[in-house]
């Protein structure tokens, strides 16, 4: 067993020794069998081999069932020595004795108890007896009551129904004096004014006067009270429409005008606005009238048709009011002021009407909400009629917050008739409103942004038409641009912030889906900003389209910085702006948007267009000085060249002042390195031999073919020169543009003439001069040297005694000038 | 394939001169007017067979100086105008005759090869359109459907109308009217308009274009600013009696409505340079011709303000059905102006191109180097047109 119980490992559990099932399974099935036998309280006899615990069946055991008194002592005497039996002795002594005292106490406690049961017992016997004696009694004299009681009813039974006849003609008289009197009360009723008192009267009486209108009387009755209630009705009617007239002129006030009932209270929103309780005070009164014709069975159709007329008479007055204020006469107040009187005057009375009407004709049903609904309609289209032209007037000014409160107040207010009269389309009306309006003000901000524009650019004008003063430099080009384009963006994030109050979180509105998909995306995204860009590139290439070609209309300058500014946006502005709207817009719609690379080419498109014309303009202008210089001269007859021509010099001149002014926009770009000599050298220095040697030759015919040959032979080998091709957007490129359109125009200008020997020479001397002064601003410099050359060939070709001159003369001139 | 290469011809001076020679109708034939201040010029006649490809030249010697403009008579093979150029002590003067070639090349100038190495013939001059104090010529202009007894000279800001007798032996002044304005005004080119019964001439002076009507001499319409800057040629629409094609120094070819001049019908901008010459086809007016100092010629297809707009117009009712079907096709494809083709073969400013006179499809193109290049209408084009 203890190999058993040690074999299991840790962790295994007790029952599942997988090694010795065989020798436990004896043992363990003993034990479960006693654990049974001791449920079922069976004695265990053959269990000796319990380990513990006191066993119940043990005879020595004093308190046990089974003591046996012999075992005991056997075992007492057997076990312990005297002392102990002793003492046990004394023990069980003095136990016995108190087991004595109870056993006798107990006895005499329980016989006391009996006996006084006994006596109970006794008495209550007696007492059962005289009981039943009284019942006896009680019973003959039941039977005596009853039958006095019997007898009694029989006497009264005639005499009751005698009484009970007499209350009920007591209560008919009451109601027929009621009814004789009711003519009476009626016109006092009517004479006091307490109508209400009077209806309901009435309408108590109507139906037993109907019922009984055969008998004379009653109909008598019934006659007085239907003049009476025809005098009533009259006056209701009449009281009705004075009331209705005295909202707006006399204040007519009832004397017994009942307190307003607190169903006709509108609800609360209307109430809340002050004026509206003042300029209402008719309705509800009206209201009443209403109610109590009514009741009086007058007919609901006619009723209701009257009670429109009536408030359509006030809120025509309202609206005439309002008109007044559109007037051209009064100083027109502001437009928060106007939606505010049209929204408590108007808006808050037809509430009103809107609510009484419901409640009072909710019987009619559905022709009567459509009735009411055409009701709402005409006047309504007739209001929002009036505060468009409001807003109207309202479109030029450039107070964009007053008007989106105004708007805001406006659409709230309609809310509630909105709610009240879904059928009418007021709410949805009004949102077309606030979206035609804020459509305008988008229009009326891209108006204002290209206007800003158009301004910057005026101003850039007068800037640069303005005189310079000696010695003074006027604003350079590029802090121009730099206004320009901040003078822009400002203005753009003013339209911006200014548009952006539409969809404030606080105004009513900007919950409606317009505003919060169509308008951002396609009204502020699309047609504001990238409408505005739009048309900022158009206007930009229009300076390009303009008839203006002779040069005439735009100054280069501008053209140049419109182009920088395009080429600005195109990299990095637009992407600024669109970011910019894009944020503070969070466009949710899906609907498809102008993409930042389409805008960006457009603007790139512009730019270089604009470049482009920069530089044809700015090679028309030397063209046509150079044009004027060949053209004029008599080149035949001039003198040996001892000067190069003042035209050259300017043309130098000018085309450095260009390169000067370029520069201040555009970076420099990239030159085709030639020789060590593309380093800024002085004017001076420059001149080298080296220079002279490379274009020498090209000049020195001595017959047509050989120039021919020559001119041929050189072509092959250059590339063919695009004269006006597209620029870059850098400086080289932009001046190497303007250089070859002069050059070109040179070479043509030069075969159309015929020179003279001298002629010739100073055409070299010219060519040479161009040929120092401007190799330094273009990106290929053998591009000038080839035109250059072309040109100086082209007169040798029409010169019929050609003689160049001596290279190191035409140096010493060139130096010289 | 083969005959859509074009045909090239070399002189061996500087010219800026070419015309078609206007009254021969058969044989393809280009009068070019050479410019050499050291030798004396010629007149090249330029045969161009067609089928054979083969170019055949006889040189006429003009020896009274460079020519700047030639111009063949519409009713005479064998007459011609040049505006020549005189250097005579120390100053240049630009004036205009009419020559006669010399008699055996008239019969269908089919000359023995050696002729053009034998000396050259001379023109013979027939009468000189210069009266004394009247300045430069520089154009002159027949009448394109008269008899050739009529031209027009434009000289320095005259406008002259003459009048030829005696076969054309004898020029006298018709009738003359000038340009009045402020500055040295100058024609710098004209063009005998041959609608209106040839009653009207259009001229150029600096960036105007102005129209004149010959029975009285005096100015019927005025296009101020035609162009940005100098307008170099003019040609007339052969079947749209008031449309008219200008091409200047700003790169552009503007298309007018005669009747409405305030904005151009229409305008290229396809060069890169000044766009010397412009010429509508004599037949088919769609095809534009324009030679520029870029070197280009450039073949334009202007359908949108041509006559045919919509293509050709086909009345016969005996085309199958297919056939018609297919023409219905293509009338439905919107017309669309484009440029057909860019012929670069010049090296040079081209200064002249036109159209050959006897055949519709063939054109001549001149450049200052004095190449001359003969092209041909695409032929895919060629069918489209036709078909």
């Amino acid at each position: 067993m203890a190999a058993a119980a040690a074999a299991p490992g840790p962790g295994s559990g007790p029952g599942d020794s997988p090694e010795g099932p065989e020798a436990e399974a004896p043992e363990r099935r003993r034990k479960a069998h006693g654990m049974l036998k001791l449920y079922y309280s069976l004695s265990e006899g053959e269990a000796a081999g319990r380990p513990s615990g006191p066993d119940p069946l043990d005879p020595t055991d004093l308190n046990g069932a089974h003591f046996d008194p012999e075992v005991y002592l056997d075992k007492l005497r057997r076990e312990c020595p005297l002392a102990q039996l002793m003492d046990s002795e004394t023990d069980m002594v003095r136990q016995i004795r108190a087991l004595d005292s109870d056993m006798q106490t107990l006895v005499y406690e329980n016989y006391n108890k009996f006996i006084s049961a006994t006596d109970t017992i006794r008495k209550m016997k007696n007492d059962f007896r005289k009981m039943e004696d009284e019942m006896d009694r009680l019973a003959t004299n039941m039977a005596v009551i009853t039958d006095f009681s019997a007898r009694i009813s029989a006497t009264l039974q005639d005499r009751h129904e005698r009484i009970t006849k007499l209350a009920g003609v007591h209560a008919l008289l009451r109601k027929l004096q009621f009814l004789f009197e009711l003519p009476s009360r009626l016109t006092k009723c009517v004479e006091l004014g307490a109508y209400g008192q009077a209806v309901r009267y009435q309408g108590r009486a109507r139906a037993v006067l109907q019922q009984y209108q055969h008998l004379p009387s009653f109909r008598a009755i019934q006659d007085d009270c239907q003049v009476i209630t025809a005098r009533l009705a009259q006056q209701l009617r009449q009281r009705f429409r004075c009331g209705s007239w005295a909202t707006s002129h006399c204040r007519w006030a009832p004397r017994s005008a009942p307190p307003l009932p607190p169903e006709f209270c509108l609800p609360a929103l209307h109430l809340r606005l002050p004026s509206c309780r003042e300029g209402g005070s008719g309705a509800p009164e009206q209201a009443e009238c209403v109610e109590l014709l009514l009741a009086l069975g007058e007919p609901a159709e006619e009723l209701c048709e009257e009670f429109l007329a009536h408030a359509r008479g006030r809120l025509e007055e309202e609206l005439r009011s309002l008109e007044a204020e559109l007037g051209p006469s009064p100083p027109a107040p502001d437009v928060l002021e106007f939606t505010d009187h049209g929204g408590s005057g108007f808006v808050g009375g037809l509430c009103q009407v809107a609510a009484a009407y419901q409640e009072l004709f909710a019987a009619q049903g559905p022709a009567g909400a459509e009735k009411l609904a055409a009701f709402a309609r005409e006047l309504g289209s007739r209001y929002f009629a009036l505060v468009e032209r409001r807003l109207a007037q309202e479109q030029g000014s450039g107070d964009n917050s007053l008007l989106v409160r105004a708007l805001d107040r406006f659409h709230r207010r309609l809310r509630a008739p909105g709610a009240l009269l879904a059928a009418a389309g007021l709410a949805e009306a009004a949102t077309e409103i606030v979206e035609r309006v804020a459509r305008e003000r988008l229009g009326h901000h891209l108006q204002g942004l290209q206007a800003a524009f158009l301004g910057s650019l005026t101003d850039v004008r007068q800037a640069l038409a303005a005189p310079r003063i000696a010695g003074k430099e006027g604003p350079g080009l590029a802090e121009l641009l730099a206004n320009v384009a901040s003078s822009i963006l400002s203005h753009i994030k003013a339209s911006l912030a200014s548009v952006h109050l539409f969809t404030a979180k606080e105004v009513s509105f900007s919950n409606k889906p317009y505003f919060r998909g169509e308008f951002c995306s396609q009204g502020v995204r699309e047609s504001l900003i990238v409408g505005f860009i739009r048309s900022m590139c158009q206007t930009a290439q229009s300076f390009c389209d303009s008839p203006g070609e002779k040069g005439g209309a735009t100054p280069p300058a501008l053209l140049l910085l419109l182009s920088r500014l395009c080429l600005d946006y195109e990299t990095a502005t637009i992407s600024y702006i669109l970011t910019l709207t894009d944020e503070q817009f969070l466009v949710q719609d899906q609907s498809p948007v102008t993409p930042v690379s389409t805008l960006c080419a457009e603007a790139r498109e512009t730019a270089r267009r604009l470049l482009t014309h920069y530089v044809k303009v700015q090679g028309l202008v030397i063209s046509q000085m150079l044009r004027k210089s060949v053209e004029t001269r008599d080149w035949l007859s001039t003198l040996e060249p001892r000067n190069v021509r003042a035209v050259m010099k300017r043309v130098v001149e000018d085309t450095t002042a260009i390169d000067v002014q370029v520069g201040l926009l555009y970076e420099e770009g990239v030159r085709k390195a030639q020789s060590s000599d593309s380093s800024k050298r002085t004017f001076s220095v420059y001149s080298s031999s080296r220079q002279q040697g490379r274009y020498a030759p090209s000049y020195t015919p001595s017959a047509p073919m050989d120039t021919n040959l020559l001119s041929n032979i050189q072509k092959l080998f250059s590339e063919r020169i695009d004269v006006f091709s597209p620029v870059e957007f850098n400086k080289v490129s932009v001046l190497t543009g303007i250089i070859k359109i002069s050059l070109k125009t040179l070479l043509e200008c030069v075969r159309l003439r015929t020179f003279g020997r001298f002629g010739l020479q100073q055409v070299q001397v010219d060519c040479h001069f161009l040929q120092l002064y401007l190799w330094r601003f273009v990106a290929d410099e053998e591009l000038v040297h080839l035109l250059l050359d072309e040109v100086v060939a082209s007169a040798a070709l029409r010169c019929p005694d050609p003689v160049p001159m001596e290279p190191s003369v035409v140096e010493v001139i060139c130096e010289r000038g | 394939m083969e005959d859509d290469a074009p045909v090239i011809y070399g002189l061996e001076f500087q010219a800026r001169a070419l015309t078609p020679q206007t009254a021969e109708t058969d044989a393809i034939r280009f009068l070019v007017g050479t410019q050499s201040l050291k030798y004396d010029n010629q007149v090249h006649v330029i045969d161009f067979d067609d089928e054979n490809n083969i170019i055949s030249k006889t040189v006429l010697l003009h020896q009274a100086g460079e020519i700047w403009h030639i111009s063949a008579s519409p009713a005479d093979r064998g007459v011609l105008a040049t505006c020549y150029s005189q250097a005579a002590d120390s100053k240049v003067v630009t004036c205009a005759a009419v020559w006669r070639m010399p008699a055996e090349l008239e019969p269908g100038g089919q000359e023995s090869p050696e002729d053009a190495a034998s000396p050259a013939h001379a023109l013979e001059l027939l009468c000189l359109l210069e009266p004394a104090a009247r300045g430069s010529t520089a154009c002159v202009t027949w009448e394109p459907a008269g008899d050739g007894k009529r031209v027009v000279s434009l000289a320095d800001s005259h406008i002259l109308l003459w009048d030829l007798e005696g076969s054309s032996s004898q020029a006298t002044l018709a009738s003359s009217a000038s340009l009045e304005g402020k500055g040295q005004l100058k024609f710098t080119t004209g063009r005998w308009s041959p609608h209106h019964n040839c009653s009207q001439v259009a001229t150029a002076n600096d960036t105007a274009i102005r129209g004149w009507d010959t029975r009285t001499m005096s100015q019927i319409y005025c296009i101020e600013s035609a162009h940005g800057q100098l307008v170099r040629d003019l040609d007339f629409n052969p079947n749209k009696q008031y449309y008219l094609a200008s091409c200047g120094d700003d790169c552009k070819v503007k298309f007018w409505d005669t009747r409405n001049v305030a904005e151009p019908v229409k305008t290229l901008e396809e060069h890169s340079h000044w766009v010397w010459n412009v010429r509508y086809n004599h037949s088919h007016d769609q095809l534009v011709l324009t030679g520029s100092s870029d070197s280009r010629v450039i073949l334009s297809n202007m359908v949108s303000i041509s006559s045919e707009p919509f293509g050709h117009l086909v009345d016969d009712d005996d085309l199958s059905d297919q056939e018609e079907r297919r023409l219905e096709e293509k009338s439905q494809e919107p017309p669309q102006d484009s440029v057909i083709a860019t012929y670069e073969e010049h090296e040079d400013s081209v200064y002249a191109v036109d159209w050959s006179s006897a055949d519709p499809w063939l054109f001549a193109s001149l450049s200052y180097d004095g190449r001359l290049v003969i092209n041909r209408v695409p032929r895919a084009l060629k069918y489209h047109i036709l078909l």
